[in-house]
């Protein structure tokens, strides 16, 4: 007998293979798309009290597709025609790929379905709602938890994303080969955007929202699966492996925040880092060079550090100039400043951070302010660092955020 | 990013408003509040009753003073508030633009603390 974790890790698993078949069957993403949550549902209740089906992908497709006809059925009569034929198909005819398709077409419905679920016509947060429900297997209840808004919000949130990426003419099939790098780029991102919510959650109250990071890992390793020869795919999930291995040591027994340089290091998840590195050590030699690589290499070499002073600073200054090059950004800039601080000297730092100054993007943001206030204290300017401090930590809109900087203007008082 | 909209008015100038006028408020606000529901933005809010059913509270030296009417005596007084979720400071300002105690007094955007928090 399964534990219900075991159902749920299940039920998350086939979730995007069985909306995938039904939405190849009869189209109506929108409609699929609900009555396979509402199959979920039921399994989640259902299996744990009867135990497992035989086969329980079958199931699933089975339930959802009578969901799916008892939805179209109450709709108009047009559909008419398309309800008897979602009730006569056997669900292996559903399952079983069309012959025109690869004998991985299931596994390949999850990257189809990403691609739709991060269509460009919508925006970030809906895009993240919409691939935890779809491709996730999350319900709307669970995301609207992890996201700290009301179901109502959230539901609306996922039924608006459907309505507009089918008047944009989304089709449940892979954007043509010119477009791919470019939505894969989109994916990679709502992924790295998933694994960020879950990340910085620093109160032990919101678990439902620290499980992000995982539910970001899961998919991210199934898109891996998907294109193991990707090298910013593997770029992301070491990211994701690296920075998740810090995490035990990331926050105080009070939730604070504990900078990288102070963290007990003994805390960090070894194996986790393990596998980030290797992740990133390989792609680096075998794929073409790109910002999730970079940025999980600088993790690696944080990482192989066994004390913070033994940081190994100007290969990281150096991955960080690739990064510059590759794919400028003011927060690039911020940390190639703290970077370039540690090798040639906090001046040459400030001197960086200064060309960000008549930047719009960066001009009120407090993380300027609060690597300017490193810097400073570096050059031995307390006054003016611990101006910087008090000014970070009024602009922040985290609350950690805020006492750590304000931690730190105490402390040169 | 989740803000507040911190909705001000003046009620003796509400109240001389002519009808057609207040209706025409009441149906902005509705058409707004539409759009944010519709949009997946809002996550909340209420109207406040008249300022005359306010009591404020002060302790001072352990002792509390109960007073009745508002903190701030003001023509403007704190109407109400709404809570939504949107993806820039240029669309919270839309929304708020587009209030119509906006035209009358003001409101104010207020960006709300989030307990997430990145180390540096």
């Amino acid at each position: 007998m399964r534990t219900e974790a075991g159902v749920e890790d299940l039920l998350r698993q086939m979730a995007p293979q069985v909306l995938g078949a039904l939405v190849r069957r009869y189209g109506h993403f929108d409609a699929c798309e609900d009555a396979v949550q509402e199959a979920l549902l039921a399994a989640a209740v259902q299996w744990p009290e009867d135990g497992l089906p035989e086969r329980p992908r079958a199931w699933l497709v089975t339930v959802a597709s009578r969901r799916l006809t008892d939805a179209l059925r109450s709709d108009e009569a047009r559909r008419r025609r398309e309800d008897t034929t979602a009730a006569r198909i056997p669900p292996d005819e559903l399952l079983a790929p069309a012959p025109a398709e690869s004998g991985r077409a299931e596994t390949d419905d999850t990257l189809t379905l990403l691609f739709l679920c991060c269509h460009p016509a919508l925006t970030p947060a809906s895009q993240i709602a919409l691939t935890l429900r779809a491709v996730g297997g999350l319900t709307t209840t669970e995301i609207a938890r992890a996201f700290l808004v009301p179901e109502a919000t959230m539901a609306q949130r996922i039924s608006r994303a459907k309505q507009t990426i089918k008047t944009a003419g989304a089709t449940f099939e892979m954007p043509p080969e010119p477009d791919r790098g470019e939505r894969l780029g989109v994916v990679l991102h709502v992924l790295y955007l998933i694994f960020n919510e879950g990340y910085t959650t620093t109160s032990g109250a919101d678990l439902v929202r620290s499980q992000l990071t995982g539910e970001a890992i899961r998919l991210t390793r199934a898109v891996h699966r998907l294109l193991p020869d990707d090298g910013e795919v593997a770029g992301l999930l070491a990211l994701m492996f690296l920075t998740d291995g810090r995490r035990p040591a990331r926050t105080g027994p009070e939730g604070e925040l504990i900078p990288l340089a102070e963290q007990d290091r003994s805390r960090w998840d070894q194996a986790s880092i393990r596998a980030g590195t290797a992740l990133v050590t390989n792609a680096l030699t075998d794929a073409p060079l790109g910002p999730y690589q970079l940025q999980a290499a600088i993790a690696a070499v944080h990482a192989e550090a066994a004390r913070a002073e033994d940081t190994d600073w100007r290969q990281i200054a150096a991955l960080y100039d690739v990064l510059a090059r590759l794919a400028p950004s003011p927060v690039v800039t911020l940390n190639q400043a703290v970077a370039v601080a540690m090798v040639r000297g906090p001046q040459a730092g400030l001197d960086l951070l200064a060309t960000l100054d008549g930047d719009d993007r960066m001009a009120e943001h407090h993380r300027l302010d609060g690597v300017r206030a490193h810097l400073l204290e570096m050059a031995g300017d307390r006054a003016a660092a611990r101006e910087s401090f008090r000014v970070a930590a009024r602009r922040t809109t985290s609350l950690p955020e805020r006492r750590y900087l304000e931690r730190r203007a105490a402390r040169l008082a | 990013m989740k803000y507040m909209l911190l909705i001000y008015n003046n009620p003796a100038a509400l109240e001389a408003l002519p009808k057609a006028e207040l209706d025409a408020v009441m149906s902005d606000v509705d058409a707004i509040m539409q759009e944010l529901n519709e949009s997946g933005e809002w996550v909340g809010g209420e109207a406040l009753a008249d300022p005359s059913n306010t009591k404020t509270v002060r302790v001072r030296d352990g002792a509390p003073a109960v007073t009745d009417g508002p903190f701030v005596e003001a023509k403007e007084q704190f109407a109400g508030y709404c809570i939504f979720e949107c993806e820039s400071l240029e669309r919270a300002v839309e929304i708020a633009t587009r209030w119509p105690d906006a035209r009358f007094a003001a409101v104010e955007i207020r960006a709300l603390m989030e307990q997430a928090g990145t180390e540096m």
